[in-house]
């Protein structure tokens, strides 16, 4: 069987701008891949043309197996899309609004109240049914559009930035509806900028300036030697007045980066240097693997530092 | 602290947005413009050039003399000779003549004997500034004929006219079903216009495009509502205009509301265009807005079209309202029927293609 998702050096040009560059992408059926990188990366860009929405102007891109620009048409029935922006008609009951979805995707009258009986149950969503989308809160909101998402039982469902702004615990309800999902073979396709929701996913993407920079499960991504450059450690300082000790730390000449994490300060230092950041610091620095943003923060500092040395 | 704090710096802001936002510049600093040269050049409450039948039932020098005493004046413009009275009235019934001028048989006879010649004019009353301005200048025509062919004494000729459709000339009958056509069209954009653009502003339109919906099925759904509320409206001011204005229906009203369909149909597909050039609700309903202007001023609506310069006339022609005006017109005072009217039918038909046919043609661009 092919892969759900399959990019071959896709590239997406507007104008002179380069908004995805030659990224190569593989997703099976079933996996919650999570696609991350700063705003302006080329993240949407890259669902958009997978879903159809923007051209491709070079590579190749596919999805189940068939061409995301010529054979569109055909996909189009077997994707599910939720934009940044719901999608939902806000003037519309919740009830009306999957209706509406489920006419669009030409379900018969038997399999939308089927679908909608278990788009319901899935998400909850019975008490606010009857409620016009504008009256519910953003995560009920969220929830309802990707219900809509997947009225007409997609393969593929690509979800940008579906939790932004929304609370922690209606963040928690729409991931567990994400992986019931995928246990039933859905595969997705997620952007996020949370970490926490990048290390649910079981592997992750990092674009980086329209290009992929790293791809892989998180364990891998943080085994990366790019991420680990050879020659350094990770240490955790733990200590009262935090934002003084993160000046000095910073100060060092042999510390790479550093940084606030909660209590504490995760800091990238020579591998050699460990008393000397303890003599520097007072405190015992506790060595660690490093979290995914540091993966990602080390990876985009030596690109950066790539290209200026060129 | 000051009653006018915080004027500075919103007033400074305000003017970031202006220039950000060359959209309502263009639309502030335009509108007038264009207002002003429609008022300045086009529209001109002196009537001109209103086209005349001539029935001329036989042919002499004097009469000869009269009608080229008509041909030049301004006020008239002889479009045609007919030479029956059922075909001067199937002209200014259809409405391809306002006036006709009628010479009976003993024209020159009578002049010859000195007494008793009559010459008749005909008047399309369904226009009372066209009617009254035709009224006034074939008496004085008729004065100054009568000064010519007698230095002194009673006149000769007796000017009898005779104003057809509308004879009180009362302005609700002229002015009620041409508002019946401007104000539907008007409706019927803006209304189409910003249901779709809502939908760009909200991603709805996105999110359509990633479904199978094809552009025609979205065009056809955002149409026919429109559509409906337009042709309801339509029935709502025809009733409105016959119980409260007391403006009478003299044809038939199958045949108006039959050609009330392109019409709205046309409307409908200018507001799809609008939509697909529109990127917020409020450059739709200015793009509505500049519409609005010609299909009041330039379709006859209240300023007849002969009075208008040539470019203007141009203009006028391309405005599906100038049509369905004198559809209105034509059926509601004149009582003329599908005969007389199809030609109109024929461009509205042809203007509803067109534009649903672009807008179809900027959907597609826009969703696949």
């Amino acid at each position: 069987m092919p892969p759900v998702i399959e990019t071959r050096e896709i590239s997406v040009r507007f104008g002179a701008f380069t908004a995805v560059d030659r990224v190569n992408l593989t997703v099976d059926r079933g996996e919650v891949f999570g696609l991350l990188g700063p705003n302006g990366s080329g993240k949407t860009t890259l669902i958009k043309s997978l879903c159809g929405l923007v051209k491709i102007s070079g590579g190749e891109g596919r999805l189940l197996g068939l061409d995301v620009h010529r054979e569109s048409p055909a996909i189009r029935r077997r994707i599910g899309y939720m934009s940044q922006r719901f999608g939902l008609y806000e003037d519309l009951t919740a009830r009306e609004n999957l209706e509406f979805y489920s006419g669009v995707y030409g379900l018969t009258a038997e399999r939308y109240a089927r679908r909608l009986a278990s788009v319901v149950e899935l998400t909850a969503i019975t008490p606010y049914l009857d409620r016009r989308a504008s009256q519910l809160s953003g995560g009920w909101k969220q929830r309802l559009a990707l219900g809509c998402a997947i009225v007409h039982e997609p393969e593929v469902v690509f979800l940008d930035e579906p939790t932004a702004g929304i609370d922690p615990v209606a963040r928690r309800a729409l991931w567990d509806l994400v992986f019931q999902l995928s246990g039933q073979g859905v595969t997705f396709l997620v952007t996020t900028h949370y970490m926490d929701e990048a290390e649910r996913c079981g592997r992750v993407g990092y674009l980086y300036n329209s290009t992929m920079v790293a791809m892989g499960t998180v364990g891998e991504l943080k085994r990366l030697p790019a991420a680990n450059p050879p020659g350094t450690a990770r240490y955790e300082i733990t200590c009262p007045n935090i934002t003084e000790t993160l000046a000095t730390v910073r100060a060092l000449p042999f510390v790479r980066e550093a940084t606030i994490f909660g209590q504490s300060i995760h800091a990238l230092v020579d591998a050699a240097a460990a008393p000397a950041l303890a003599t520097a610091t007072r405190v015992d620095p506790r060595p660690i693997e490093p979290s995914l943003e540091d993966v990602f923060v080390t990876l985009t500092n030596r690109i950066l530092a790539d290209r200026s040395a060129l | 602290m000051s009653l006018f704090a915080g004027a500075w710096p919103m007033l400074r802001k305000e003017f970031v947005h202006l220039r950000r936002d060359p959209g309502t510049v263009i639309f502030a600093l335009l509108i007038p413009v264009i207002q002003l040269i429609i008022f300045g050049f086009a529209l001109n409450m002196n009537v001109r050039q209103i086209p005349t039948v001539v029935y001329d039932q036989a042919p002499s020098q004097r009469s000869r003399e009269l009608i080229a005493r008509f041909r030049s004046t301004d006020t008239f413009a002889l479009v045609a000779q007919v030479t029956s009275d059922a075909e001067l009235e199937h002209e200014i019934r259809r409405g391809r003549a306002q006036a006709a001028l009628k010479i009976p048989f003993d024209y020159a006879d009578r002049v010859l004997a000195g007494r008793g010649a009559t010459v008749q004019l005909l008047v399309d009353g369904s226009d009372s500034t066209v009617s009254s301005a035709a009224l006034n200048v074939f008496n004085a025509l008729i004065l100054l004929e009568n000064q010519r062919l007698t230095r002194a004494g009673s006149p000769i000729v007796e000017a009898r006219p005779a104003v057809l459709f509308n004879p009180a000339t009362r302005s609700p009958n002229f002015f009620v079903p041409g508002l019946v056509a401007a104000l539907v069209q008007i409706m019927v954009i803006i209304l189409v216009a910003l249901s779709v653009v809502r939908e760009r502003e909200r991603g709805t339109l996105e999110q359509l495009t990633v479904t199978p919906v094809q552009p025609l099925g979205v065009m056809l759904g955002k149409m026919i509502p429109y559509v409906t509320l337009g042709f309801v409206e339509i029935c709502w001011v025809l009733l409105i205009m016959r119980v409260v204005f007391a403006v009478p229906i003299h044809g038939s009203l199958a045949t108006l509301l039959l050609l009330a369909v392109p019409f709205l149909v046309a409307s409908a597909g200018i507001g799809l265009l609008i939509s697909t050039r529109a990127h917020s609700q409020a450059e739709a309903f200015q793009m509505a807005f500049g519409t609005m202007l010609p299909s009041i001023f330039l379709s006859g609506y209240i300023f007849p079209i002969n009075n208008m310069p040539p470019q203007f006339q141009l203009v006028s022609n391309i405005i599906p309202t100038t049509y369905f005006i004198e559809v209105t017109r034509g059926v509601i005072l004149r009582g003329a029927g599908l005969a007389d009217l199809w030609t109109n039918g024929a461009v509205l038909t042809a203007m509803a293609l067109a534009a649903v046919g672009l807008a179809a043609r900027q959907f597609h661009r826009r969703l696949s």
